[in-house]
């Protein structure tokens, strides 16, 4: 299993202080997912897209993780135009499209995409262990990190318990199908693949108990804040709160 | 399980995170350290499950397990799932970061209820008995989240009540092979692995 693909990169953002990114990507996110202002959208679309521009990530890898994130908005496109009410644009069958409804749904798309975007952008150019140990900079609890911490760590571990297994049931032929054999085999992988992962849990513990683990987590780098840091951070903020008073004040 | 960003409004992405944060802190506060790796490497387990797809007719799906997660975990389900959330959102973009709340809660609330409701039952000396609890608690787990959903939908605005009904209806395929997968997955762990059921609970 690949995990932290976007991180490896040497770009300006990958490059920027982590605690930056996470608190300009939840400002951002708030902002966008509350708006619904043309003006407002606009900035964070353009924002969005320069952030992209200057993660230079492989578009293409991009625009891929866009596709599956659009899945429910392909859902939601189902419904939305026939049933927002308004003024009638188009008929198929009984059903009448509504011009409010097809902007509404416009307008979802357009913020979720933006907002998956900036996220990309922002938070996918860190490897995630390098996002927890910021998060604890951010006041976030000590032990919520420590969980999020030995999950990442036993991701892959456990992905390749989770093959070899896999490998073991192609190796009897095993080939899913719609009946209860199929559910019955799944089962019992997921019942191995716990008890695996709880036998492995002990070990860790008595690992750690052996080291003197005593409920603390020691991190040895810590991060500082450059100047391109800083520069980075206010205009950010900036251009946020630039959103946020088209989004509130401005046009009022 | 997940609403993208930029659908839902803000009182109930506001709604949802507060009941996120005290969840959360209840778990946490329940889970003393030296529990801690026992539930991340069970967190990854139940991750790593998540990505199997797992085929129902012409189509196949993913199998969600809060309902098991819960029976397993107690209150430390409500961390471990926001982690998992988290993890989906950052490296697989589902989801963000002001849905992290609503998304957590409207898988982790099903599985504490779970945890209530099933977790004396599936021990039950009976295995016939024992089974059908656990098919319940695969079963009601899913059913739970697929309401949540359709609430968070409904409270955001009138015109997601049709797609919000058909999302409800939808899910009730993978209702029944939660409840299947469930309740094969608790009759092979009572048989190979007892202790597995009970030792997290003495901490939750």
């Amino acid at each position: 299993m690949h995990i932290d693909n976007f991180a490896t990169g040497d770009s300006l953002l990958h490059r920027l202080d982590p605690r930056v990114k996470i608190v300009v990507a939840i400002l951002f996110s708030v902002v966008v997912a509350v708006a619904d202002r043309y003006g407002c959208l606009a900035t964070a679309v353009c924002l969005a897209l320069t952030l992209l521009f200057l993660a230079r990530l492989s578009l293409r890898e991009v625009f891929l993780r866009l596709l599956v994130v659009n899945a429910f908005i392909v859902f939601l496109w189902l419904f939305l135009p026939f049933t927002y009410g308004g003024e009638k644009l188009f008929s198929i069958g009984p059903l009448d499209a509504t011009r409010e409804g097809i902007i509404y749904a416009l307008l979802i798309t357009v913020k979720s995409n933006t907002i998956v975007l900036a996220l990309i952008a922002l938070l996918a150019t860190s490897p995630v262990v390098t996002l927890g140990h910021a998060l604890s900079h951010l006041y976030v609890p000590d032990k919520l990190i420590h969980l999020l911490f030995f999950t990442v760590r036993y991701l892959q571990v456990l992905h390749l318990e989770y093959d070899r297994l896999r490998d073991a049931m192609r190796i009897r032929a095993f080939k899913p199908g719609t009946n209860v054999h199929t559910y019955k085999s799944f089962a019992y992988l997921l019942g191995m693949l716990l008890i695996k992962s709880f036998d492995r849990a002990d070990r860790i513990r008595k690992a750690m108990l052996c080291r003197g683990f005593h409920g603390k987590y020691y991190l040895l780098s810590h991060f500082e804040l450059q100047r391109v840091d800083m520069i980075m951070l206010v205009i950010m903020m900036l251009l946020v709160s630039g959103m946020a008073s088209l989004q509130w004040i401005i046009l009022k | 399980m997940h609403i993208s960003e930029g659908v839902l409004s803000a009182p109930v992405l506001v709604t949802g995170a507060a009941l996120t944060v005290a969840g959360v802190a209840v778990g946490l506060k329940k889970m003393d350290y030296e529990k801690i790796p026992q539930v991340a490497v069970l967190t990854s387990a139940f991750f790593v499950a998540s990505l199997i797809r797992v085929p129902v007719g012409p189509s196949a799906v993913h199998l969600v397990l809060n309902g098991l997660l819960g029976l397993i975990l107690g209150w430390a389900a409500f961390p471990a799932i926001l982690v998992g959330v988290a993890l989906q959102g950052l490296l697989f973009q589902f989801g963000g970061l002001t849905t992290l709340g609503v998304n957590t809660f409207i898988m982790a609330m099903p599985a504490i209820l779970c945890y209530y409701l099933f977790g004396r039952g599936i021990g039950h000396k009976h295995s016939g008995v024992a089974m059908a609890l656990a098919f319940a608690c695969g079963f009601f787990a899913i059913l739970l989240s697929s309401l949540l959903l359709a609430l968070c939908l409904i409270f955001t605005g009138e015109s997601f009540l049709q797609a919000a009904k058909v999302l409800v209806l939808a899910h009730l395929p993978v209702m029944v092979l939660e409840g299947v997968v469930v309740a094969f997955c608790l009759a092979f762990l009572m048989k190979v692995k007892p202790e597995l059921l009970g030792a997290t609970h003495a901490a939750g």
